[in-house]
């Protein structure tokens, strides 16, 4: 009998082992991707029964904290500035989660990440607050400057500083009020959702980093650019010859300028002008292969490395050799090239930055609630877009479209400004519709520049070269003079 | 025979053995309650950032229960076991913090419970001066098992609740007798075990002898055991019935130690829960929701990926006491409660629950190795075999690793029926080991008086 109940305690031991095996499976092993499942409602919990720490502008305004709520939830989220910084902040929703801000530094406001953890279990015995506070690198004087010269068009405006990768203002309109979609009445948040999905130039996506748009002749920047990078192209050769239009090989149709107007010259000329035979011209000279590779060096077909959920820009991957007509047009930013304007504005940003693209980021710096530094988001370089030289010749190629070409709305007294104008055509021909396009840099004459931007006007009426430099270059020029002025000083600081 | 007969046999004094264990199990009981109300001080502390107000009324009436039944232990059962009783106490300890910071309305009426618990616990010592006196009474065990069994059963005092009508309502009081029939079922398959077990390791004809026994022997044992399983299957209990099952199957094997017999009940078990499964619903949605509970969460789903989901939300480390949210999980209080401990305890809290049953497996296996005669041998096999199984059958439901039965876990999960029959088998054991060390102290005693002489 002995012999048998040893073998039982064998048994049960074993039994026990194979549910020590299977904790292990699911606490260790399945916890990461169980803890992030859809449906699995312990993280929102977690998330609304703690205070979260506070999002504010570089120049200290609030724009999103948490209050005090009387309800099954300890904590409101609140958004004092409403739909100003919503493409930044997100929502916080119970139901259908977060986004924005919200979502991609949750584990900072919470308090949760390794280094705030380490720290609260230090401050086992003393009350201290750990949940971390977010400082951008928005101003709130040049994202109001933004929203106002934008007025009621839809379209985007973003403004970086091109040496540190730090955005200045992002702002899309139709916007929408986080507010609503944070109440923690359930219905009346899915009801907000509703209306706002419903409603036209879908205010819920964040226009300037999640959309792609045909860039149009902004694109000639990084054509030219790629021409330069070359050696194809140098400021005195080739000389592209005067046309109406480009016979474009593979096909009948040719390319022609806006408004059938004659066109052609050296690089400086035609990229003041913006003719588009010259620049189609170029990009099948250069050939599809490496004009890819000029597009992917500026970062196109990757994601950028944003502190937001930024989407990939498109240039088309395909084999060019029997699509010559695509490639014409993709050298002038259209048939399947489109970008968001967060990725003009980094284009721009390569060509003022000596050629360099630093990481784009809206976070300055995280600090927890008792002021000691969680994380800096320090400016770092995300590639080198052309050489030094190149990005010299293509900056004084984007003054003279500022000086006497497209962009002369742009000239601003005691500033170096370089632009680039664009009209991206799209939909039907009929009525002809256009985005309007402005990418552009400024500093102190005789300096680096110091800001870049990027304006889309969308759907504007018929397609001219102008409409890009009378309706967008405009907001540019506002932004740009806001974000010449000296930063505000943070009121009461935090 | 009686209480009287036990504290006179204490006159010669307990041996220099029972001394050390009952010292060993006062300091493991004070490490019990220290544990205890640890947990539940940090259950407060995280709960309301506070030290709960009744800590010291608290701490004094668990020193008080635990001491008083080390005490009974002292007197009643000097000889015995020094481990089962604290490992208990720990469980019972750790399940009371749970029960009162996930469900607070029932901490009060665990509280009594416990208390009654260890009432039975004493009186049980007193009562059953020694084991094997029980013998004789197997049939009676028998009859009692049954009418236990049956009694929800029967119209108006039956009742059902959570689609299993295993409860008895008599008056204001509510127990599950099926928790008492486990233990009488114990005590009656011992019984009759040790006396046909000769005959059942044998077999009529030779040519098949590893095979079968004579069904003749093995017939009652056959009814009690089919009779058991179809009162649970009309009381729709599946995990008292594994539970029954497997305990007939162990005392069955410690018994005979023939194979034949495991093998053939798994084939048995095997061809029953076939059947199950296709003539049931319930049987069926249960199993549906263990094989994917992501497409059947309205039907059984929900809590198992509930419980899944504390499990991983605790990870390794735990959430600690108080700071997890277990209360997303369904009668989390009872069958559920190892998930609240998994996810604010973590891994590691998880895993001390399982090495303090497998303590409590160990030191019961091992009183029945050291006893003498083979019914105590088979009744201490069989109760530390409920204790195991049971606490197996339910924790492997809650984590997934088998279709969900309800079973409380013993000594932890909210229950006063279960809390009670569990302290009365806890008394048995501790009688029977008890009497292992007597018996050999008697019988050195013997043989050094033969030397002597």
């Amino acid at each position: 009998m002995d012999r048998s109940i040893r073998r039982l305690g064998v048994f049960l031991m074993m039994l026990f082992g194979a549910l020590f095996a299977q904790l292990n499976y699911i606490q260790a092993w399945r916890a990461p991707e169980l803890n992030t499942k859809p449906g699995n409602t312990r993280p929102v919990d977690q998330s609304f029964s703690r205070p979260r720490g506070t999002v504010s502008t570089a120049d200290g305004v609030v724009i999103s904290r948490s209050v005090k709520s009387n309800d099954r939830y300890e904590y409101q989220r609140d958004f004092p500035e409403g739909e100003l910084y919503a493409s930044m902040t997100g929502y916080f929703n119970y139901s259908f989660g977060a986004t924005g801000l919200e979502r991609a530094y949750n584990e900072e406001l919470s308090g949760r990440t390794t280094s705030q953890q380490v720290k609260s279990v230090g401050d086992l015995f003393v009350k201290k607050d750990r949940t971390g506070n977010l400082k951008l690198t928005v101003r709130s004087d040049v994202q109001a400057a933004a929203k106002a010269a934008l007025g009621d068009q839809k379209g985007t405006v973003v403004a970086l500083n091109p040496q540190t990768g730090g955005l200045l203002a992002l702002w899309s309109w139709p916007s929408y009020d986080p507010n609503k979609l944070s109440v923690h009445n359930l219905d009346a948040a899915a009801g907000a959702k509703a209306l706002y999905t419903a409603a036209p130039g879908n205010p819920l996506l964040a226009k300037s980093y999640r959309e792609i748009y045909p860039p149009g002749s902004t694109f000639k920047v990084v054509t030219g650019s790629t021409g330069v990078e070359t050696g194809a192209v140098t400021p005195t050769s080739p000389v592209y010859p005067t046309l109406t239009s480009l016979d474009v090989p593979q096909t009948t149709r040719n390319l022609p300028n806006f408004g059938g107007n004659a066109c052609g010259g050296t690089l400086f000329v035609i990229l003041a002008k913006s003719c588009n035979t010259s620049f189609a011209q170029m990009g099948l000279d250069l050939g599809g292969p490496i004009l890819l590779a000029g597009a992917q060096s500026f970062g196109f077909n990757q994601v950028p490395p944003f502190d937001l959920p930024a989407v990939k820009s498109n240039f088309p991957t395909q084999d060019f050799k029997d699509r010559q007509p695509a490639l014409a047009q993709s050298a002038i930013g259209q048939n399947d090239v489109a970008a968001t304007p967060l990725q003009m504005a980094l284009v721009a940003a390569g060509i003022a930055n000596g050629g360099v693209i630093m990481e784009p980021h809206v976070v300055d710096e995280i600090r927890d609630g008792e002021g000691d530094l969680v994380r800096r988001l320090d400016p770092t370089p995300w590639k080198r877009a052309v050489s030094a030289q190149t990005s010299d010749i293509i900056r004084q190629g984007m003054r003279e479209v500022v000086a006497n070409g497209s962009a002369t709305r742009l000239q601003i007294d005691g500033l170096d400004v370089g632009a680039k104008t664009g009209t991206a055509q799209f939909g039907p021909s009929a009525p002809l519709t256009s985005h309007a396009w402005v990418i552009a840099w400024a500093g102190p004459a005789g300096q680096a520049p110091t800001v870049v931007v990027a304006v889309l006007v969308e759907g504007q009426g018929g397609a001219s070269e102008q409409t890009g430099g009378r309706v967008a270059a405009p907001i540019a020029k506002q932004v740009i003079e806001a974000a010449m002025k000296p930063m505000p000083v943070p009121a009461g600081g935090n | 025979m009686t209480a009287l007969g036990a504290v006179r046999s204490r006159a010669s004094g307990p041996s220099l053995i029972g001394q050390s264990r009952r010292r060993a199990e006062l300091g493991l009981i004070v490490l019990a309650v220290a544990i205890t109300a640890g947990a539940y001080t940090l259950a407060s502390l995280g709960q309301t950032a506070s030290v709960p107000v009744n800590i010291g009324p608290f701490l004094g009436v668990l020193f008080a229960l635990f001491l008083g039944a080390h005490l009974a232990v002292r007197r009643l059962a000097p000889e015995a076991d020094g481990i089962l009783l604290p490992m208990c106490f720990m469980l019972n300890g750790i399940g009371y913090v749970f029960i009162a910071r996930l469900a607070p309305a029932q901490a009060g009426l665990q509280a009594v419970w416990t208390a009654v618990g260890i009432a039975a616990f004493v009186g049980t010592l007193l009562f059953v001066p020694r084991a094997r006196d029980l013998e004789r009474y197997r049939y009676t065990f028998l009859l009692v098992g049954l009418s236990l069994l049956m009694l929800p059963l029967v119209p108006g005092v039956g009742r059902v609740i959570g689609g299993a009508r295993i409860w008895v309502a008599i008056g204001p009081i509510r127990f599950q007798p099926g928790e008492f029939a486990k233990i009488a079922f114990a005590l009656f398959f011992a019984s009759y075990l040790v006396e046909k077990r000769e005959l059942l390791s044998m077999a009529t004809w030779p040519r098949f002898r590893p095979v079968l026994p004579d069904l003749k022997h093995l017939g009652p044992v056959m009814i009690a055991w089919g009779m058991a399983i179809v009162v649970m299957t009309a009381q729709k209990d599946l995990g008292s019935s594994l539970l029954f099952f497997a305990l007939f199957l162990s005392m069955l094997w410690v018994a005979t130690g023939r194979v034949a017999y495991p093998a053939g009940g798994a084939v048995l078990f095997g061809v029953g829960a076939y059947g199950a499964w296709t003539q049931f619903t319930h049987v069926q949605t249960r199993v549906s929701a263990w094989l994917n509970p992501w497409g059947h969460q309205a039907t059984g789903g929900y809590q198992v990926i509930q419980a899944w989901y504390a499990f991983a939300w605790g990870g390794v480390a735990g959430t600690g006491i108080g700071l997890g949210r277990p209360d997303r999980i369904p009668v989390v209080e009872s069958d559920f409660i190892f998930a609240a401990i998994g996810e604010e305890l973590g891994l590691l809290g998880a895993t001390a629950i399982l090495l303090a049953f497998l303590l409590i497996i160990g030191s019961g296996l091992r009183v029945a190795v050291q006893a003498d005669h083979p019914f105590d041998k088979l009744l201490a096999a069989g109760l530390t075999s409920l204790v195991g199984i049971q606490s197996f059958v339910i924790i492997a439901g809650v984590t997934r690793l088998l279709p969900l039965t309800g079973v409380v876990l013993p000594f932890v999960s909210y229950g006063g029926s279960a809390l009670v029959a569990n302290y009365v088998l806890l008394a048995l054991l501790i009688r029977v080991s008890d009497g292992n060390s007597r018996q050999r102290r008697a019988k050195q005693a013997a043989k050094s008086a033969a030397a002597v002489a």
